[in-house]
């Protein structure tokens, strides 16, 4: 580079427009099995989906038809039970993180929360096996809804902590100025501003472990008829699919296929109202 | 931010304090005080913002503080409503008396001190999520007030004192955001005045607007101090001069010179005051 | 005077209808939020114990060798992990050595080369890669990805490579290298836009220097930015390499779950979260189930030791958006 510039230059070119046609093909790489998964779930799920789909329960071994109506149900229960969970204590902690915490204690609990993020969801399906399974002697929607409840806390504290540091500061102050106390202050005007960055937070934390199936598999443990009891097993549609993508029966790969659609879709849809969401978020707060 | 950021002293003016040569300011203190602010000394963690000033605030009238960036005059204003309270590892010393009432005493709670000592800051806040008209009465609603008709007696009145009701009368379920920028300073101190304190705190009003929001800001101010004490920190000395009755100059954290505002410009007893106010420092 | 008296009247009607501030509504949420955010700290302590002590009989009787014998006789209630750690670990190299280049380029890429106009909808079809669900990958692992990988690109590695080990033997298709590739794409979004930060965090002095001495895109890209973010890189990698270890449902639907150690990556393998997906629901014998504990325990420990690592790493460069200014 120093001293035989224009002698190599040509070369250089040619160089450095190879490497950005490399990283361009690693990011096409990158993004086809997005593109690849996608319509092999079109094509092998679409014609399997009709209104069966949502509103029969799994058809019998052998039997041909039926559909997920139980496990979309079942899903949903679970996620208000996570979301029951995992909401207010991810919420409030995050809230500590950005309003209270000094900067050694956030700190550590920053790190603490990153580090769990990195658990695998397989452990919170055994951790709590042994303490409500085994302990209640059977498997339960409470269990299913616990784990992934529990695989939400650090997720949402940690965007909900980011989200409400980015409120300016003088809000605090012109509501603090007005004689309000310290809490009523955080809650209805700082959570309430960056309340749309805190939704978008728990929003994909649903998504998240709405698609999730280690946790649930010796918790929730799926069930193949309606849930009737919380203290009861009950089906979820990531279980479902999974249930029947390694049977051995075309018919169950069918809806295997169709509830993949049916998740990735509701996944999908998640991730794009966040997006809206946070398109009129940047433009307000920031 | 300002007033923790200390500026490389003259040489001159230092030593003349450290060696306590500089003579102590003769303030004319006025006759009916709302503020008596007896040797007040603030700490932040090890640096002293505030040394030991006293000072009385004159009761229906504007008070402006003047002086270089870091000087504590942002401090000062905010330990008369004890908001400097808010940032970590601040300590305080002496004592500030508003209407005979001990702000700092043990059971005084700050809430109760910032409802009777009301704050407008340098970039207007209306709440973002909130309308016009709830901007104006969240003081009131946080505080526990529930009677919608008397919320909007005070919605009415706090707009119309701050000379905004005309304007927005008909736009009171938009966006406190959708105003213009004058405007939502107007909107600020309607919502300060709506919990209807005793003194109005300004820090640094009008810096970030336009000169004829400006004006209309400065003659606001003007009619409010009928019926309110104010004090302002500004850094604009014509603007000093246009609206105070007082004018106190601060420098690295004292008061050097106290005085009625026509005598501190036309005629200061101390060189810093005429240099600062001359402009050949700061 | 009484205008004086009539406006202090005033002041007692609006000042004395606000509630009185009560310092016990401060200091309980202030309690109440320091103690959900101490679920943190809680549920750490809470995997680590609930592990422990649902294996500890495991651990007594097995002591060392349950990591270092190969043996998994549930019948004879012979435990040996070895062969689900060496899966967990061979997986997860197959899977960096595909997800690591090809996720440092496509940041490298989003960052520093590609044209303005594509990069935000190409960091959003990434997003969206994380957010497909790892069952239904192992789906599409099972149905498409293996019969083609069996078809076309395993056959044809045999015969360029099938004189070493590693390429060697029958192709039954679910197997380790199946394993690894998918691992890699489940891993791919994380370390692509954990490095898309990292090289976003690159001062543009940096860049600004290198061109100035008349460097070209690759080269400002390579000397500038890439060398300049070396260490948070290493961050990324182990931070996938943590996600890969962990991985689940996908993997353990076309890697073979044969407890083996073998050197073609052909065979069947098995991982330490596959054998749980699969196994934990069958223990029927009470050491069975502090065997499966006991694997729990290792996962989690290898993880969050490689997760701690990789949060030091991410720690010392990572900037936080939002320091917030003292006042």
């Amino acid at each position: 580079m120093k001293t035989k510039r224009s002698g190599n230059y040509t070369w250089r070119k040619i160089k450095s427009a190879l490497a950005s046609a490399i990283a361009f093909i690693s990011a096409v790489l990158v993004i086809a099995p997005l593109g690849l998964v996608f319509f092999h779930l079109v094509v092998n799920g679409a014609s399997s989906l009709n209104w069966d789909f949502f509103t029969k329960l799994p058809a019998p071994v052998g039997a041909v038809g039926g559909g997920m109506a139980n496990a979309i149900v079942g899903s949903l229960e679970l996620l208000a039970l996570a979301g029951a969970i995992g909401i207010p204590i991810g919420v409030l902690g995050g809230v500590y993180l950005a309003e209270y915490g000094s900067a050694r204690i956030n700190s550590v609990l920053r790190f603490l929360a990153d580090v769990l993020n990195g658990v695998p969801s397989i452990t919170w399906g055994v951790v709590v096996y042994g303490m409500v399974v085994l302990r209640f002697k059977g498997f339960s929607t409470y269990a299913g809804g616990l784990a992934l409840g529990l695989i939400m806390i650090p997720l949402i504290l940690r965007t909900t902590e980011e989200v409400i540091l980015l409120v300016p500061n003088g809000y605090r102050e012109a509501a603090l100025a007005l004689g309000v106390s310290r809490w009523k202050t955080i809650v209805h005007i700082v959570m309430k501003t960056a309340s749309k960055g805190i939704i978008t937070g728990i929003l994909l934390a649903l998504a998240r472990v709405g698609g999730e199936t280690a946790p649930l598999l010796f918790t929730a443990f799926g069930n193949r008829f309606w849930n009737h009891s919380l203290s009861q097993p009950i089906a979820a549609l990531p279980l479902q699919i999974f249930t029947y993508a390694i049977s051995p029966y075309d018919d169950w790969h069918r809806q295997a296929w169709a509830g993949a659609l049916v998740l990735v879709t509701g996944v999908f849809c998640v991730n794009i109202l966040v997006r809206i969401l946070t398109r009129g978020h940047t433009a307000s707060v920031v | 931010m300002d007033h923790l950021v200390m500026e490389t002293p003259e040489r001159t003016v230092m030593e003349r304090m450290e060696q306590g040569t500089a003579p102590p300011p003769e303030a004319e203190t006025p006759a009916a005080c709302t503020f008596e602010v007896k040797n007040l000394s603030i700490w932040y963690g090890e640096k002293r913002a505030i040394d030991n000033v006293t000072l009385g605030v004159a009761s229906n009238a504007v008070t402006a503080i003047i002086g270089p960036s870091g000087c504590g005059k942002s401090t000062f204003l905010r330990a008369l409503n004890r908001m400097h309270e808010l940032t970590p590892r601040t300590r305080m010393e002496g004592t500030v008396l508003l209407n005979g009432d001990d702000l700092y005493s043990s059971t005084t709670d700050p809430a109760i001190v910032r409802r009777r000592v009301g704050m407008i800051f340098q970039k207007s806040n209306p709440f973002p999520t909130m309308t016009i008209g709830e901007n104006v009465v969240i003081g009131l609603r946080l505080n526990g007030v529930r009677n919608q008709k008397f919320l909007n007696e005070r919605l009415e009145k706090s707009l119309r004192m701050a000379a905004l009701w005309d304007e927005v009368k008909d736009d009171l379920h938009k966006p406190g955001t959708s105003l213009s920028g004058g405007q939502q300073q107007r909107l600020c101190i309607a919502r300060a005045l709506a919990v209807e304190p005793e003194v109005i705190l300004m820090d640094e009003p009008c810096s970030a607007l336009d000169p004829i929001a400006t004006a209309k800001i400065e003659e606001l101010i003007h009619e409010l101090k009928a019926k309110y004490t104010i004090v302002t920190v500004t850094h604009n000395m014509q603007q000093a001069g246009r609206i105070s009755d007082y004018t106190a100059f601060m420098y690295l954290g004292r008061l050097i010179e106290f005085g009625p505002t026509t005598k501190i410009f036309t005629n200061p007893t101390e060189k810093q005051t005429e240099d600062y106010i001359t402009g050949r420092f700061g | 005077m009484a205008v004086a008296a009539s406006i202090a009247g005033e002041e007692r009607s609006v000042q004395a209808r606000m509630a009185s501030p009560s310092r016990f509504g401060d200091k309980a949420f202030e309690w109440l939020t320091l103690a959900m955010a101490l679920a943190v700290v809680v549920l750490i302590i809470l995997i680590g114990w609930q592990l422990w002590i649902g294996s500890s009989v495991a651990i007594k009787k097995f002591g060392f060798h349950f990591l270092v014998t190969s043996t998994w006789d549930p019948v004879a209630e012979q435990f040996g992990a070895l062969p689900f750690i060496y899966g967990t670990l061979v997986s997860s190299l197959i899977a960096l050595l595909i997800a690591v280049p090809l996720g440092i380029a496509t940041a490298a890429y989003l960052t520093e080369l590609a044209p303005l106009w594509i990069r935000q909808p190409l960091t959003s079809l990434i997003e969206m890669l994380a957010a497909i669900p790892s069952v239904i990958l192992g789906l599409w692992g099972i149905f498409v990805m293996i019969p083609w990988l069996r078809d076309y690109p395993f056959p044809w590695l045999k015969r360029l490579f099938g004189w070493t080990p590693f390429f060697s033997g029958p192709i039954y298709g679910p197997c380790m290298l199946a394993g690894g590739i998918i691992i890699a794409v489940m891993i791919l979004p994380i370390i692509t836009s954990v490095s898309r930060e990292i090289l976003r965090s690159v001062p543009d002095l940096q860049r600004e220097a290198a061109y100035g001495l008349g460097a070209t895109r690759w080269e400002a890209t390579r000397i500038a930015v890439l060398s300049y973010a070396k260490k948070g890189l290493f961050g990324a990698v182990i931070l996938g390499l943590g996600r890969a270890l962990g991985e689940t449902m996908a993997v353990t639907m076309v890697i073979g779950n044969t407890p083996q150690i073998a050197a073609s990556l052909f065979k069947p393998g098995y991982t330490l979260a596959s054998v749980l997906a699969n196994e934990f629901t069958e223990a029927t014998t009470d050491m069975y189930l502090q065997a499966l504990f006991e694997i729990g325990l290792v996962l989690f420990g290898i993880t969050i030791l490689v997760n701690l690592l990789a949060q030091l790493l991410l720690r010392t460069i990572a900037t936080t958006s939002a320091t917030r200014a003292v006042q």
